[in-house]
């Protein structure tokens, strides 16, 4: 291509970094063009993250060199990267939510009047930011408050912003993963527009289909080495995975099928007001009941009201045949019931308490007298359920806080295994953990329902929903809308309840859950 | 493969360090999260000691006990506020309010009745404290800020604004009185450290109180009854300014409405510079303990070597912010 004669613009050689007890970088090279859509994909914690942060001066390598423009640069805060032209649009998007899209643009760089009464002119100001989000096709008010607008259009403030920085390298982490499927065609026809002006752009994504409509080339990272890089039109989607997980994906799902026993949970009629209507299903011993569908389709609000999180605003809840009412979390870990929620930070760890400490949380009673703990009986319980969970840690009296993602939501699922549940609530049980670990965790499934445990396992990860469930239920706007045995569930049929869209954008989703 | 082996073993023990083994490294491996407190005091004291050997006398080390025990009890409360993410800013007021019902009470009720109310004064508040905090969801700051001023109205308003005297003589022994050769308020908090000690680090409530602290939602999402144990926090914070009130009333042998302003803060200094975190889940007794004993110590030596109370301040409000930035300062290296 004609891209290769010129001198490439952004060029990373040799990258090492280091965290304590971890090297998050060995080696890793990456060349970028101008005008080029280059694809960074891994699974998670092979260094993505890492390797923008030290290209947008977050962290500093430890050993390597930055080529920028041919010309060797260091990188040493964020302010360095914007000199060079190096904007990063994270998820978590950097605009101020009650200033307009004209002063976000503009932020801390606004036309003045009269410069030394600071008196930004807003005219000129709103007038800039017109221009500017004119020339990329975008219709979007300068005036709008940030906050009114939608997150994909945040995002292409975002982009606006980054090229009135004169921009010439955008890094984008995982742009889509928020954005419906009408928005991500908006994010695209920009991407193209930006790379029609010579723009570079990094793109992290998740989406192996998104790598093959947008990418010119793709690096691979896996447990912090570089791995290749590939021109996108010679290599299929296998290839891509092969590469990301550096074995075959035949023993990713270790599902070993239990007969189901009697019926242990049962929902008829659920609702709670605006986000549950009418849910109705039942759940056996022995079963990994899977439940697929849309970020909002209403599953983790059904985990969190059986788990008596939420209340429920009709509808009943039966255990073991007879009616119960949940009336909090304590109450439903008395009744056997145990929720690994999907926001590890948010709702799973204690990050300041030691290692034993998560552990046996949600166990004390049973070893403890008059409110004192029994604490020989809490080491050994502790040590037990780490031993169990393979948590890679020599010492429980350590933080969870300094523990890997992986690490940490084997701490979270041990503690629920301590509490000695038999109705298991898995929401997104191995979202943010690497390769080694998801496979962990569904052995441990195995281990449970093989003890005569029953799960629901919540997932967005349709493989998984495919690989490790008997039945699985689908959900979409809060209400459950398919079912399928294990037998008849296909990705097409399951995304077919979950969107009912049309054709083309079901094939297009299709792809897009193909991880 | 020749070299590099043998820069890694070179570089492990500490990659940040230099490779040069020096004094400089050997300090810095020290476990000064766990020695770096001790080691203050035991500077300072010798430092003082120096300056003025009076610092070791026995009257002066039995002086500087009592006097600290009155700030020891309610940081002792206070620790179990912050821990658990919120804050007890009414701690110095309960002080006054304490101090009345308690002189009131036992004008009416005797020795016995008037202690118990003024215990149960403080239990009261932080009841109320503990509710509005908990049930009504009011933030810890803005609910015990409440308090703070309420509490001191209402010991004003018991009391007319005047002192209340003539209390049984028999009193005197709480705040004066001696058990074998300690004096008798040290006892009391020593007493009360080690209770405070076993509550957090044996108990249920204590291990909850972390838990709420390092993370409220999944503290609550793992079955701790979050609203019931957070009105423990302030019956508990409320209870030692309770016993503090008593103890303060006994050394003035009178109930006074002006008693304890701006203690609240000092027990909060006590926590912090103990390496306790504002923002809860990390601390404990023993470095509140460790708080207090800094703020005990620096003010009796800056006494003894005659600095005055005006320098005394701009020193204490220092090692308030230093104490706080070499915690944070390590913790950013970690």
């Amino acid at each position: 291509m004609t891209v290769k004669h010129r001198l490439p613009l952004l060029e990373m050689r040799g990258i090492v970094k280091r965290f304590p007890g971890v090297l998050a970088l060995s080696d890793v090279n990456i060349t970028v063009h101008a005008g080029e859509v280059h694809v960074l994909i891994g699974e998670n914690g092979a260094g993505k993250s890492t390797l923008i942060k030290i290209l947008s001066g977050v962290f500093l390598p430890d050993t390597g060199t930055i080529l920028f423009e041919g010309k060797p640069v260091a990188i040493r805060n964020p302010r360095d990267a914007q000199m060079l032209g190096v904007s990063t649009i994270y998820q978590e998007l950097n605009l101020v939510p009650d200033m307009t899209v004209a002063e976000n643009i503009f932020l801390g760089r606004e036309p003045m009047r009269l410069r030394r009464l600071g008196i930004v002119d807003r005219r000129l100001l709103n007038r800039q930011a017109d221009e500017l989000l004119t020339t990329l096709n975008l219709q979007i008010d300068p005036q709008a408050v940030i906050k009114s607008l939608g997150i994909a259009q945040q995002q292409m403030v975002e982009i606006a912003k980054a090229l009135s920085l004169n921009a010439q390298l955008i890094i984008m982490d995982e742009p889509t993963a928020v954005l419906t499927t009408h928005e991500i065609d908006q994010l695209f026809a920009t991407i193209a527009e930006l790379k029609r002006r010579g723009v570079a752009i990094i793109y992290i994504s998740h989406r192996l289909d998104e790598v093959k409509t947008l990418g010119d080339r793709v690096t691979v990272l896996r447990d912090g080495g570089w791995v290749g890089t590939v021109q996108v039109a010679d290599t299929s989607i296998d290839q891509l995975i092969r590469m990301m997980v550096g074995r075959d994906l035949a023993d990713k799902f270790p599902k070993i099928p239990v007969a189901p026993g009697e019926e242990v949970l049962r929902v008829e009629h659920l609702s709670r007001n605006g986000v549950l209507h009418d849910i109705n299903f039942y759940l056996r011993r022995g079963e990994v009941l899977g439940i697929a569908g849309l970020v909002g389709a209403g599953r983790t609000e059904l985990a969190r009201v059986i788990f008596g999180a939420d209340p429920l605003h009709g509808g009943q809840i039966f255990m073991h045949g007879q009616p119960i009412d949940i009336r909090s979390p304590g109450h439903a870990i008395r009744k056997g019931i145990a929720l690994v929620p999907e926001d590890r930070k948010r709702h799973g760890i204690l990050a300041h308490l030691s290692i034993k400490h998560n552990i046996t949380l949600t166990a004390l009673s049973d070893f403890s007298r008059r409110g004192f703990i029994n604490m020989r009986q809490e080491d050994a319980h502790a040590q037990d359920y780490a031993a169990a969970m393979r948590i890679a840690s020599p010492d429980l009296e350590r933080w969870v806080h300094y523990l890997s993602g992986g690490n940490q939501q084997k701490v979270v699922i041990a503690k629920w295994l301590s509490s000695r549940a038999d109705i298991f609530l898995f929401d997104e049980p191995t979202r943010g953990i690497d390769v080694a670990a998801k496979v962990e965790v569904y052995q441990l499934m195995n281990e449970l329902i093989k003890r005569g445990a029953a799960i629901v396992m919540i997932s967005s990860e349709l493989p998984e929903i495919l690989g490790m469930s008997d039945r699985i239920l689908v959900m979409r706007g809060g209400r459950i809308c398919g079912e399928f045995l294990r037998a008849d569930a296909t990705e097409e049929n399951i995304l077919e309840r979950a969107l009912r869209g049309s054709p083309e954008n079901l094939h297009r989703q299709t792809e897009a859950w193909c991880e | 493969m020749s070299d590099a082996p043998l820069r890694d073993s070179a570089v492990q023990p500490s990659p940040t360090a230099p490779r040069v083994q020096s004094i400089d490294v050997v300090l810095r491996r020290l476990p000064w999260g766990r020695i770096g407190m001790p080691a203050v005091l035991v500077a300072m004291a010798v430092f003082f000691g120096t300056i003025n050997p009076n610092f070791w006398s026995v009257t002066n080390l039995t002086n500087v006990s009592r006097q600290m025990s009155i700030l020891a009890l309610i940081s002792i409360g206070q620790t179990f506020a912050i821990l658990s993410a919120g804050i007890d800013l009414s701690v110095g007021s309960l002080l006054a309010l304490v101090s009345v019902a308690c002189a009131q009470g036992m004008l009416a009720f005797g020795l016995a009745g008037g202690i118990a109310i003024g215990v149960l004064a403080g239990c009261l508040a932080g009841l109320v404290n503990g509710v509005l905090i908990a049930k009504a969801r009011i933030p810890a700051f803005i609910a015990t800020l409440g308090m703070l001023v309420a509490a001191r109205g209402l010991a004003l308003t018991l009391s007319g604004g005047l002192p209340i005297a003539g209390l049984p003589h028999e009193f005197l022994f709480i705040g004066a009185g001696y058990l074998g050769p300690f004096p008798l308020p040290s006892v009391i908090a020593a007493v009360a450290f080690v209770i405070a000690y076993l509550l957090l680090s044996r108990t249920r409530f204590g291990r909850y109180v972390y838990a709420m602290g390092s993370n409220e939602e999944a503290a609550v999402l793992s079955g701790v009854n979050v609203v019931k144990y957070k009105i423990l926090v302030y019956v508990v914070s409320g209870m030692f300014a309770g016993i503090a009130g008593v103890v303060l009333t006994s050394r003035v042998i009178s109930g006074q409405p002006t008693l304890g302003e701006v203690q609240e803060l000092y027990s909060i200094a006590a926590v912090v510079i103990g390496g306790g975190k504002i923002t809860g889940g990390v601390g404990g007794i023993g470095r509140t303990l460790m708080g207090v004993l800094v703020l005990g110590m620096l003010s009796n030596g800056l006494n003894l070597i005659q600095v005055s109370s005006y320098v005394q301040n701009i020193v204490v409000g220092a090692i308030i912010i230093i104490a706080v930035y070499i915690d944070l300062a390590r913790e950013r290296r970690r």
